[in-house]
């Protein structure tokens, strides 16, 4: 379905933060701010929901923990024990202690890694994908917000001049 | 302006006394005949049982080992009350040094965000002054032969000790004490200048005072971390003479490290509640915990990583050590992992919690109490042995230098403005947002 957008253009992340919280206070509802760079505090003013990835990646951390436990288990005391060091691997809990590192590297490494692809799944991003960002200057210097417009076009106009940005756009897009 | 409340004040001074009092009478119930120390292991004895198969395997050896290991245990119960004061003091002492250590951390980054919080680390590493004299008295009375802490400073010991003999260019006590000397002048010279260079800048025109400030304070972590390094082998390690750890500098460096910027969250939690610190918002506590939990890793990182190679490559002279500790010290042994390690992690994973005051302060409580004992596990098992228990002298100690700690760090908050005036920084600190 096509609807209609207005595109405000900002060149200055406080001015957009100040915008940001006008527009929000005025009881508008921002699709999307496309940024050059992450703004701080900006979810916040937007309104959105506080993140879950910090819980999956604590999930997946415990998984980390688990296959390390398991591998090592499987590889130094089931399937081929080996003796180093002079310590006789039969018994997993008295060696335990070597296998500490392993454990902790698995972790971490399950806990970033899957976080991070978590993160793209979720943001829809993969190799080759077409960006979505509706004007390349937001890659480079300008700031832009996005404000579907329900019949308010002129309203949302003079709201939006009136907090700085620096050209406004209407443009039909199709929602995904 | 902070005035020290009358309540915090007789509280002090009620834990001193009834402190003093406690390690008074542990000093009086020490055994003072071997007869004395024999009654008091069988009466203790009585009520466990597990160790009288050691008494028993011991008996075997014969009579003159048994006279022998009779004379050791009276030592090892004189020990104790001096062990526990030891303890108690140093711990103390190092809360404050580690405070001075992230105090000058913070004034050579020049960070932005601690600036309102300087007045609170310059009031702990005030108690550096009494602590530091204590722990050095404590010292210098072990160098007197008033108590047997440190085996080396028996020449007796040494005379049958090859591998002392060998160390004694360095592990002699004009040396050691020359060097304690040294070290504490240092660091109370430091804390001492850079508080007044503090408080001049208040009053100053010019930022020239804050610049020196920065210049000695990076200066003094070069001081600091070779002296506290030195510091950890001579006060802490030599008591187990013939062990060594290249890491235990720094081992000891994260425990004084993380129970510094606990304190510091916890005075400034306490001076918040009474309305004082009104800049002071809930991301410098974040950052405080946030503190609290990364050194909590730290000091778990470089607990294991002494302990896994010693534990792997298994060498007579290093594992007897970690021996002695998983022997008779199970309980403080593995307690302080999870106290140290387990406890902070879970309690201040979530980011949401390190903003719950309450929940730092508890958080922080577990972590102090481990740390204590990781100083209690690290001087004990030298000094007392099996013979080791938390009773009266080790509870009496704490005491006494809580009450100690609280009415000299408070007293000296409470002589100058808890807010810098003038400090560059102050606008930045007051906007700290996370």
């Amino acid at each position: 379905m096509a609807s209609k957008v207005i595109q405000a253009f900002y060149n200055d992340d406080d001015v957009l933060m100040h915008a940001v919280k006008k527009v929000k206070a005025a009881k508008h509802h921002i699709e999307e701010v496309y940024c050059p760079f992450p703004v701080h505090g900006l979810d916040k003013a937007m309104g959105l929901a506080p993140t879950r990835i910090a819980i999956t990646s604590f999930l997946y951390g415990c998984v980390g923990l688990t296959v390390a436990v398991v591998m090592m288990n499987f590889i130094m005391i089931e399937d081929w024990p080996q003796d180093i060091g002079g310590k006789p691997s039969f018994s997993y809990l008295e060696n335990m202690p070597a296998f500490v590192p392993i454990m902790f590297e698995l972790t971490v490494f399950f806990a970033a890694h899957l976080m991070v692809i978590t993160f793209y799944l979720r943001s829809r991003l993969w190799p080759f994908k077409k960006a979505e960002n509706p004007d390349v200057r937001t890659t480079d210097d300008h700031f832009l917000m996005e404000i579907e417009i329900h019949d308010n076009e002129q309203e949302l106009k003079d709201l939006l001049a009136d907090t700085g940005a620096v050209e406004i756009n209407i443009s039909e897009k199709n929602s995904h | 302006m902070y005035t020290f409340s009358n309540r915090l004040k007789i509280g002090s001074i009620i834990l001193m006394a009834v402190g003093l009092l406690g390690i008074i009478g542990g000093f009086v119930m020490a055994p003072g005949t071997v007869d004395e120390a024999k009654a008091m292991v069988a009466s203790h004895d009585g009520g466990h049982g597990e160790s009288v198969d050691t008494h028993a395997a011991v008996a075997e050896h014969g009579d003159g080992h048994d006279a022998a290991h009779d004379e050791h245990l009276l030592h090892q119960l004189q020990n104790k009350p001096w062990a526990a004061l030891y303890v108690a003091a140093f711990f103390f002492m190092m809360i404050a040094l580690g405070v001075l250590a992230f105090y000058a951390i913070q004034r050579a980054a020049q960070a932005g965000w601690s600036p309102l919080l300087f007045r609170v680390m310059e009031g702990i590493t005030a108690y550096l002054v009494p602590g530091g004299i204590i722990v050095f008295v404590i010292l210098l009375l072990s160098v007197l032969h008033m108590n047997h802490l440190f085996v080396w400073m028996d020449p007796e010991v040494v005379a049958h000790d090859e591998l002392l003999q060998g160390k004694s260019g360095y592990l002699n006590p004009t040396f050691f004490l020359i060097r304690a000397a040294v070290f504490l002048g240092g660091w109370i010279a430091y804390r001492e200048y850079s508080r007044k260079l503090s408080l001049q800048q208040d009053e100053s025109s010019d930022n020239s005072k804050f610049v020196l400030n920065f210049r000695i304070s990076a200066a003094f972590l070069v001081f600091y971390l070779i002296s506290e390094s030195i510091m950890s082998w001579d006060w802490i390690m030599s008591v187990d003479p013939h062990w060594f750890s290249t890491l235990f500098g720094w081992y000891i460096f994260a425990s004084m490290f993380v129970s510094g910027i606990t304190v510091i969250a916890m005075v400034t939690i306490y001076l918040k509640s009474k309305g004082l610190l009104p800049d002071v918002n809930d991301s410098h506590i974040h950052d405080l915990a946030k503190f609290m939990f990364g050194i909590s890793i730290f000091w778990t990182y470089l607990w294991f990583s002494q302990f896994m190679l010693i534990w792997y490559s298994d060498i007579p002279e290093e594992v007897t050590y970690y021996v002695t500790r998983i022997e008779d010290y199970k309980l403080p042994f593995f307690g302080m992992i999870a106290m140290n390690f387990v406890f902070p992690l879970l309690l201040l994973m979530n980011s949401d919690f390190k903003r719950v005051n309450w929940f730092v302060v508890l958080a922080g409580i577990v972590i102090l109490a481990g740390h204590y004992l990781d100083i209690f596990n690290a001087i004990m098992p030298a000094t007392v042995g099996d013979q080791w228990y938390i009773g009266l002298s080790e509870i009496s100690s704490v005491l006494f230098f809580a009450g100690l700690f609280i009415f000299w760090v408070f007293r000296a908050l409470a002589t100058a403005p808890l807010q810098p005036k003038r400090n560059p920084f102050i606008e930045e600190s007051r906007h700290f947002h996370y």
